[in-house]
């Protein structure tokens, strides 16, 4: 029995790995962009939670209306005005920028919040459970897991039944021949960042409901998230939960056999996937 | 209506165009002749907004545009087909053919019009663009360039790589095109049909213009020569 917790608890916690890695999937996925700074844009949004629920007095899942909005119109006005100047056919100088962000977040954050270890009030939704069985599965997961499955829907639906995801399509397609189409590529590409920092933010919330985080945590949660991407195959959004999934579930099952296995045990499933299928369980079939 | 002043363009350190002055009237149809590599296709990539000019080397109903972004010049009313048609193959035709309106410029052609024009993209409406022969490709490169309701478009190398009996289908279906008011800019390697379709002609060779007039007065034997910039 304690296996299939193990399985189900992992299961439940790749669902906010999948939050971790949809983000980073999307913007790879529209403008070959690879953000090193996601990580900490995640512990970003989980300090903007912070600051929300203790000064306003909001449950942090209440915290969401007012941290996905801001979050998503950063992530606009960072792509518009710092990240369009650096895209272009070379996929460097976007990594070299997103780098020192990277730097510069974690070191505002520690400037502004200390290192200390800060975590997000969910009062009792963290200790409810419901019970299965002989199991008991906790809300909080549950619902993360849930949040998961929508976001990742939600994104599906948005670029595959509106305008703004035909935009992606075609920009991510030909840049050039969409901008004769009359789309400026500087908008659409910013409309992506913002859309990709909406899931931030709710990775953010859900990060510091589950657990503690402190300004140095990014780059560990940007590790997840490429992990989940690249399992599930680059470009796929439910391969994508797929691969959150997995990373979980190894997690789960290398926590049950010792404690110390559980990181080690995620990555030995990413290397075990990068080793057998390099392009991921399901990449995206090329029409 | 369209016009350009002393056109240069560049890639890199590599000088295309070296001072091209060409002009396109309302309804009127101009081909651009020559070799590969003469700068047909960067003068319509600099026209578009593709490639960087001065401002004021290119003119659009009297007003500069040079310096625009290839978007701005688009919902202006210039559209074009490029080369080898760059279907968007993550988009299915309709989508294809919607995201050409996306620049929302009212008038004559929506997609029951394209469909009319081309009845064949009706039944493979859903498919994936990239999936269609090359015909039915151009036939929507050419829908989605209409659906943003131009006034002028150019069209480049619109028969390349095309078999013989697409291209007739699809020079059978350009008076209608042209007859709902448009202008265009067409390249075209075969110089009996530019001569055919167009009103006048400009000849360039080396980045430069080496000849033009009317159509219907052209001396082959001159084209020819300019043609080869001998």
């Amino acid at each position: 029995m304690v296996w299939v917790n193990a399985i189900i608890q992992g299961v439940l916690i790749g669902g906010l790995y999948a939050l971790f890695a949809a983000g980073l999937s999307l913007i790879f996925g529209v403008m070959r962009l690879v953000n090193i700074a996601h990580g900490d844009l995640i512990v970003l949004a989980a300090f903007l939670g912070l600051v929300v629920t203790t000064t306003l007095g909001f449950h942090p899942l209440t915290a969401l209306v007012i941290v996905i909005p801001v979050m998503a119109i950063l992530g606009y006005v960072l792509q518009y005005v710092l990240l369009n100047r650096t895209m272009g056919s070379d996929i460097l100088p976007p990594l070299l920028v997103t780098f020192g962000l990277s730097v510069i977040l974690q070191n505002g954050l520690l400037e502004a919040f200390s290192a200390d270890p800060q975590k997000l009030n969910a009062g009792a939704l963290e200790t409810a459970s419901l019970p299965m069985g002989s199991l008991n599965i906790g809300l909080l997961p549950l619902l993360m897991f849930v949040v998961a499955v929508c976001v990742i829907a939600g994104l599906q639906w948005i670029f595959y039944n509106t305008a703004l995801g035909r935009a992606f399509r075609a920009t991510s397609d030909n840049a050039e021949i969409a901008q004769l189409m009359g789309l400026n590529k500087n908008h659409v590409f910013s409309m992506a960042m913002a859309l990709s920092l909406a899931v931030v933010a709710i990775a953010g919330i859900f990060l510091g409901t589950r657990t503690s985080f402190d300004p140095a945590g990014g780059p560990a949660r940007l590790i997840f998230g490429f992990e989940a991407v690249i399992i599930g195959g680059l470009g796929n959004l439910w391969g994508t939960l797929i691969g959150g999934i997995i990373l979980g579930v190894a997690q789960g099952i290398g926590a049950q056999i010792h404690p110390g296995w559980q990181q080690l045990a995620g990555h030995c499933a990413f290397l075990l996937v990068l080793a057998i299928r390099p392009t991921g369980l399901f990449p995206k079939v090329s029409h | 209506m369209l016009e350009t002043r002393g056109l240069t363009s560049f890639y890199g350190d590599f000088q295309a165009l070296f001072g091209i002055d060409i002009h396109v009237n309302e309804n009127e149809i101009v081909s651009f002749i020559g070799a590969n590599g003469a700068g047909k296709t960067t003068a319509m990539r600099t026209i578009t907004g593709l490639l960087p000019c001065d401002n004021d080397m290119v003119t659009w109903k009297e007003k500069p545009i040079g310096q625009l972004r290839a978007d701005q010049i688009a919902k202006l009313g210039i559209a074009m087909v490029p080369e080898g048609r760059q279907l968007f193959p993550s988009l299915s035709v309709e989508e294809n053919l919607i995201i050409g309106a996306q620049s929302k410029r009212a008038g004559f052609w929506t997609l029951a019009k394209i469909y009319e024009l081309f009845p064949i993209l009706s039944e493979r409406r859903s498919q994936g663009a990239t999936t269609l022969s090359g015909g039915q490709q151009q036939m929507v490169a050419i829908g989605r360039a209409l659906m943003s309701n131009p006034d002028i478009i150019l069209f480049d190398e619109i028969s390349l790589g095309l078999a013989p009996i697409v291209i007739n289908q699809i020079y059978d279906a350009l008076p209608d095109i042209i007859n709902q008011g448009l202008s265009a800019i067409i390249v075209e390697q075969d110089l009996n049909r530019a001569l055919h379709i167009s009103d006048r002609y400009y000849c360039l060779s080396e980045g430069c213009i080496t000849l033009t007039g009317n159509t219907d007065s052209a001396d082959r034997e001159k084209i020819s020569t300019a043609y080869f910039g001998i």
